[in-house]
Parts: structure tokens; sequence; C-alpha cells
């Protein structure tokens, strides 16, 4: 009953979403402030029912209910309850519930916090946003309907795939989600002003808060997925430029352009057309990402939910609101014109040289991921494009990157006079030079990897400290903590990528693997540490097997950590997962693997030390705090302030 | 119930996975080893999906494994090795593209597109630069907005 329930939601959620693209569009066009206002309580109508159906699945995940085809196909009652929930969205007709449901949230969210907007934009920007939605939600209706029952419900289900059995895993969609989809909303934004035919100042201050808001979950979601990788798949490995990888990072890339971009725009009143576009083509590579992995199109580790029809629907929406959206602005790009002056040597000169730099290495990696689609289409070749391939086409571009960061984070607005520009780096350029030297003394001449990451990574951060310092001038520390907010989340979020830059540059160079078979109680060296496989246990776990090993760790005769590695085996699934086990440290991680029993005694073991690995999560971390500063600046503030104003006026109204 | 449990115990001895790189197929001679290691994570399991052999788990990636490692032994360079395993498997084994013929493309295109993006970019800022600075246009609406915010 109550997965009848949900699918009922599901399709007045549906109607909604055609009533809400409709309407409001039309009393746009024609100035009738009802046939706009209603796009309101539509969008918030719109979240509650698709809200009512993710909960009515959430339930039947939750109860066990296996006369849902999705929950017997995806769920066991021996499940922990986190994977219940988490099993949800841990399978294709789940996750795109939670896709329009997310996207729902924020057209939702525009509604409530566009009070500041000018009534015919925010009609449109709604209208938008629930053509979208009605889209996908024709896609759940007529494709991958979660609602479907079994005349026939079996006693239990058949799992979970048991890789995405994991707390990483469980909250990695959601986030990942928050960012596809959050930048829908510059896409809506964009594709209203087109319709509107203006692009000023005050429309890049609306979109800049979404896409920063998108781009920070994008952030968060693509690190949970690189740090489940790195413990769950048994060697440490964090980015493997799997094409699905590739398909979240494409947005995220476009989106950290789209940021800067309209960063101009606000502030200068240029680049406005190319912002409008970079807003098309971030939404457009999310859609491309869900197409990817939805249509199993490109093999790949994540296509377990691959259905040729799904793609085949998928790719016509794809064409329909990019397509559609590219025509928009073919006509209507040309109007508008760019007001702000500025020399190439300046802080908008600096920003269009970082949108090339990530506009073109978005590029690279769509190219390389598509390549073997082009490759068959074209000469019927069947080849393939990996990690080399990337390392080698893709890194020069965030080197470049990383180079210029600091120079034009540091330039004043308009025309800089280079060398006075520059004079505040030289702290920062020190600084770099003696991390430079630290790592070439301790790494005995052996990657020029480490060299040259860590000591762009020393600049970055150097960088953005001498920034912080330049802004507080000769006033000292109360000027420092009284600068704007926006100026601290920029210093935070670039040194996190000068903190990713040093985690990725040093674990690659210095990280030491060891594999061997270990003798119970006789201890091995690897890397200045001593590792003992103490005992090897059978355990029972709630719904798997586990071989477990205790491995004691000790440096120099003292105890480090106590590990416990595992391998598991998941009955229902038939499948087998390796746990590794990992001391966490600021400075290196030790990662310990267990293998087979040998035949001749003894257990295959494989141990790593991991120099930094840590670093790289922990500069993600600090990208999307910046983020989250930078939202708090007053400015945003000042908006919301007018948006109290305008929610008060409109409470006698509901 | 004890009879469930051996029947899963032994489902876990066939199912346990086979870690990438054995202990048995490691060489003794580093020099040799690192370059099996490097070459492995250029080669693709033919049958997995999208695994480099020298993470993949199964039993052909370890059979390449073993025969690289053997090439290397015998004194073949890198490339020959890459070459003799292309030669079998075809190039749909390969991670990094050959540089040649039609995947020249695929290499060029970042670097040709930086290049054009760069020189579209400057040409744009020129242009910025010698422009004259226009006064911002408000709509009527607008100003008599503006005019009630001056008043407050």
């Amino acid at each position: 009953m109550i997965a009848e329930f949900g699918h009922f939601a599901l399709i007045l959620a549906f109607a909604v979403a055609l009533y809400q693209m409709i309407v409001p569009m039309i009393g746009a066009a024609r100035g009738w402030p009802g046939w706009m206002d209603s796009a309101r309580p539509a969008a918030m109508a719109q979240f509650l029912l698709t809200g009512l159906s993710f909960a009515a699945l959430t339930v039947a995940f939750v109860t066990s209910d296996f006369s849902l085809k999705l929950v017997y196909e995806n769920s066991h009652t021996a499940k922990p309850m986190l994977y219940k929930i988490s099993g949800v969205w841990g399978n294709h007709e789940g996750s795109m519930l939670l896709w329009v449901l997310i996207l729902a949230l924020f057209g939702a969210a525009a509604a409530v916090f566009g009070g500041n907007l000018p009534p015919s934009l925010r009609a449109r920007v709604l209208a938008v946003q629930a053509s979208i939605g009605a889209a996908f939600y024709a896609f759940i209706i007529f494709t991958s309907n979660p609602f479907l029952r079994l005349a026939n419900p079996p006693f239990d289900g058949r799992d979970l795939n048991p890789l995405l059995q994991d707390p990483g895993l469980a909250f990695h969609p959601p986030f990942l989600y928050l960012g596809y989809v959050g930048l829908s909303m510059a896409f809506s934004f964009a594709v209203a002003a087109l319709i509107e035919g203006r692009v000023d100042a005050a429309w890049a201050r609306w979109v800049r808060p979404w896409t920063l808001a998108a781009w920070m979950f994008l952030t968060i979601g693509i690190a949970l997925g690189s740090w489940w990788a790195y413990y769950e798949l048994g060697w440490g490995g964090f980015w493997f430029w799997d094409p699905v990888e590739n398909a979240s990072f494409m947005p995220w890339l476009l989106a950290a352009a789209l940021l800067h971009s309209a960063i101009v725009v606000e502030k200068r009143e240029a680049l406005k057309s190319w912002t409008i576009l970079l807003a098309i083509m971030a939404f457009g590579f999310s859609m491309i990402g869900t197409f990817i992995v939805r249509s199993g199109v490109i093999t790949s580790v994540h296509s377990f939910a691959s259905d040729p029809a799904r793609g085949v629907f998928i790719l016509c929406i794809l064409a329909v609101f990019t397509g559609g959206a590219l025509t928009l602005y073919a006509a209507r790009a040309g109007q508008m014109t760019a007001k702000g002056v500025f020399a190439p040597v300046s802080r908008e000169g600096a920003l269009v040289l970082n949108n090339v730099l990530l506009a073109v290495s978005a590029f690279v990696v769509f190219i390389g991921t598509m390549w073997p689609l082009f490759a068959e289409m074209m000469w019927d070749r069947k080849l393939s494009v990996g990690a080399p391939f990337f390392n080698k086409a893709f890194t020069p571009f965030m080197l470049a990157l990383a180079i210029a960061l600091p120079l034009g984070a540091i330039m004043p607005w308009k025309r800089a006079v280079p060398s006075r520009a520059i004079r505040p780096l030289r702290g920062a350029l020190i600084f770099a030079a003696a991390m430079v030297l630290l790592v070439f003394a301790v790494s005995t001449g052996r990657s020029a990897i480490a060299i040259i990451g860590a000591g762009l990574g020393a600049w970055l951060i150097g960088g953005s400290v001498a920034e912080l310092i330049h802004r507080t001038g000769k006033s000292g520390l109360s000027r420092l903590l009284r600068l704007p907010r926006a100026d601290w989340g920029k210093a935070v979020a670039h040194s996190g990528l000068g903190v990713t830059f040093i985690g990725v540059a040093l674990l690659t160079a210095w990280q030491t693997e060891d594999i061997r078979v270990a003798q119970i109680g006789e201890p091995f060296d690897v890397a200045g540490y001593q590792i003992t496989l103490t005992t090897v246990d059978e355990v029972e776990g709630p719904n798997y097997l586990s071989t477990m090993a205790v491995m004691d760790v000790a440096r120099n005769g003292r105890h480090v950590a106590t590990l416990r590695p595992e391998k598991r085996v998941y009955p229902v699934q038939a499948m087998p997962t390796t746990e590794a086990a990992i001391d966490n440290g600021i400075f290196r991680d030790i990662y310990l693997v267990i293998g087979d029993a040998q035949k001749d005694g003894g257990w295959a073991v494989r141990s790593y030390v991991k120099p930094f690995a840590n670093w790289i999560w922990a500069g993600a971390i600090l990208m999307a705090l910046g983020g989250v500063i930078s939202l708090s600046d007053r400015r945003y503030r000042v908006a919301a302030g007018a948006r109290k104003r305008g929610s008060m006026a409109a409470v006698p109204a509901e | 119930m004890k009879r469930l449990f051996v029947i899963l115990a032994l489902l876990m001895a066939l199912l346990s996975p086979a870690l990438a790189v054995q202990p048995d197929e490691v060489l003794d001679d580093p020099m040799l080893e690192a370059r099996a290691r490097e070459i492995s994570q250029k080669l693709r399991c033919p049958i997995c999906q999208g695994e480099n052999i020298d993470e993949s788990n199964a039993a052909i990636s370890r059979d390449l494994r073993l025969y690289v490692r053997e090439r290397l032994v015998a004194g073949d360079s890198d490339d020959e090795v890459l070459d003799a395993v292309v030669d079998r498997f075809g190039e749909f084994v390969l991670f990094e593209p050959r540089v040649r013929g039609g995947n020249l493309i695929l290499w060029l295109a970042g670097p040709v597109m930086a290049l054009a993006g760069l020189l579209i970019a400057w040409g744009f800022m020129r242009g910025r630069s010698r422009a004259a600075p226009s006064a911002a246009e408000l709509s009527e609406a607008e100003k008599s907005r503006l005019d009630e915010i001056m008043r407050e």
C-alpha cells in the first residue's frame, strides 16, 4: 500500500512539474503576476510529493518489503540498517529517484530563497528547472519505475553488491548528486537569462551561490568516492580515470571555471556570454555523466545498472536540453555586451586564463573518455584510454594552473603592473623554493613528481597566506580577522588545492610496497616499520564471512598499531571483497592487506607505507570549507536580508 | 546450521580473492620488477571492466603478468614487451593509445585546444583593453527601484 502511495505521489509530482514548466513561463511572457507566482507553490509541492515518494521507497527498504522487485533485487533482511537505507540509492531506479528528489529540492530552495529575484526571472528559472524535472520524472516512470511489484514475493532478497556496503559509499552518491543536480540551478538561471535577454552583475550574484554550493557538494562527493576506492579496493589507489570518475570530474572542472567567471561578471560586467555558455556546459556534462553511468555505453567498473533503452532516453533528454539551450544561446548571445574594460595583465585576465586552463582540461578528460567510443564508431577499432594517457595529457594543465594561480589571485582588477603585483609573493616563492630543496634532499633524487608537486603545493599555500597578509596591510591582526569572508574562503580553498597537490605528488613518488608470504609470528621490515602477522581467524559478520588477520606494527621496538585486515565473502551475492586495515597518520598511512593462505604455510600479505595520503582528502575538505566560508560572505547575507522582507510579504498570500 | 556453515566455508575457499600481484610472481631483481610493474599498469585486463593487469584478480591477468616478467628476464625492452602483448590481444589492452594514425587527434586535441583558447582569449582581452567604458544602462523598473532605495 505504501509503495502504491509513493508511486502515486511520483506521478503527481510529474503532473505538478508539467504545470510548473508551462504556466509560469507563459505568465512571464505575458506579464501576468498570478501565473508567474504560481511557480513557487508548485515548486514546493513538487518537492513535497517527490519527498513522499522517496520516503515510501525508503520504508519499503527498511521494512524489507520483498514484494517490491527493487527491494528484492537489492536488499536482504540480514543487511545492517545503514545499508538498508543507503540501498535505496545503491541501484539504478532508486538513485534516479534521489536525482529528481534533489532536483526538486533545488527548485524548492530557489522558490523559498528567491524572494529578491525579479518575478519574471524567478518564474522562468523555476519553469526551466521544472522542465528538467519533468523529463526525468518521465524517464523514471516509463523506464525505471522503482515501485514495480512481484506477483509472488520471495522470502528474502538478493542483497546489495557488497562493494556498495560501506559507509563511504552510503554518502558518496547523495553528495555527488547534490553537486551534479545543483548545477541545474546554474543551467536554469542561464536559460532564464537568455530568454529574458539580460545578464548583469545582479544575475551573477544570484547564480554564484548556487554554483558555489553545487561545486562544494561535488568536491565532497568526489573526495568521498576517491577515499572509498583508497581503502576498499585493496591496493590504495585513489583515482583511476575510470569513465564514471571522469563523468563526475568534468562537471567539477567546469563548475570551478564557472565560479571564477561569474566573479568577473559580478564585479566587472565582462565575460557574460562565456559565463552563460559555461553554465550550460557544466550541467550538460552532468547529464553526460548520468548518461555514461546509466547507459553503460563505456565499459566501466561502475556500470552495475546498464540498459540501452534507458541510455537512449537519457541521450534524448541530453540532446533536447543541451541542444535547446545552445540554440537559444546562439540566438541571444550577441545581445550580451561586455561593459568592463581591462588590460590582459589584470585579475580579469588571470581569471580568463583560469577559465581557459580549466575548460581545456575538462575537454581533455572528455575526449579521453569518449575516444574509445569514437574510435569504434569511426574505424571499428577497439581501443582503451586509461590512466597513463590522462596522467600525461591532463597533468600539464594542472601544473600551469598551479603556477599561475597565486600570481593571478593577487593581481589588482583592471590593470596590473606585473613587477609590483608580484612583490607580496616573494615570501611564498622562498617558501616554495625551500620546500623543493627539502624534498630534493629527502627523496634522494628519485622522482621529479615529488619535487614539482610539493614545490607547487607550497607555492599555492604560501601564495594564499601571502595574499591574506598583503590584504591586511600594516594594520595587523584585527584587520586580518575583519577581511571579507570571501577573501578567507578564497585563501582556504586555494591552500586546499595546494594540500591536495602535495598529497598526490608525495604519495605517488614515495609510496613503499611490500608483497610477501608472511609466516605467523615472524616479523618483517617495510620502510622502517616491523610488521608481524600474529593470528588469522575465521569470523562471522552479519551478512558475510571473514578471514581476519591480526597484525602488529612496531617502529624501533615501539608499538605503533594493531591492525586487522580482512577478506570477506558475501554468500548471497557470492562475492569476495578485501578490507584493508589502515593506520591513519598525518604524514603516513600504514596500509595492510591479507591474501590467501599458502600451500607451504604462511599467508600472502601486502603492506604499504603511504606518505601524505590523507593530504589528498584533507585538501578536498579545505576546498569545500573555503566554499562554505565564501558562501557566508556579507554580500550574500545582504541578499538574505532582502529575502526576509520578500518572504514576509509573501506570507498572507499562502 | 552447522552444515550451512560448512557450505559457506567451502564457498569462501572457492571465492577467496586472489590478490593482484602474488608473492610468487615477484622477480628477485628489483629493477626488473619495477619495470614489470610499470608495464603492467599500462596493460588492460582483457576480460575485466577497466582494470589494469597489475590490479586485476583475474587468472588471465596473472598469466599476462607472468608473461611480461618472462619477457623482461629474457632481455626484452619495455616497448618490445608491450608490442608482444598487443600482437596477441590487439590494441584494446593498451591503456595508453599509441601516438600515431588517428590517435594523433586524441593526443593533440588538448594542446591544440589550449593554444586556440589562449589565442581567442588574448584577442578578446586586447579588444577589452581598447574598448571605451560604457555607462551601465538601467531599465525603467530598475530606475524607479533605485530611486526607492535612495529615498529609504
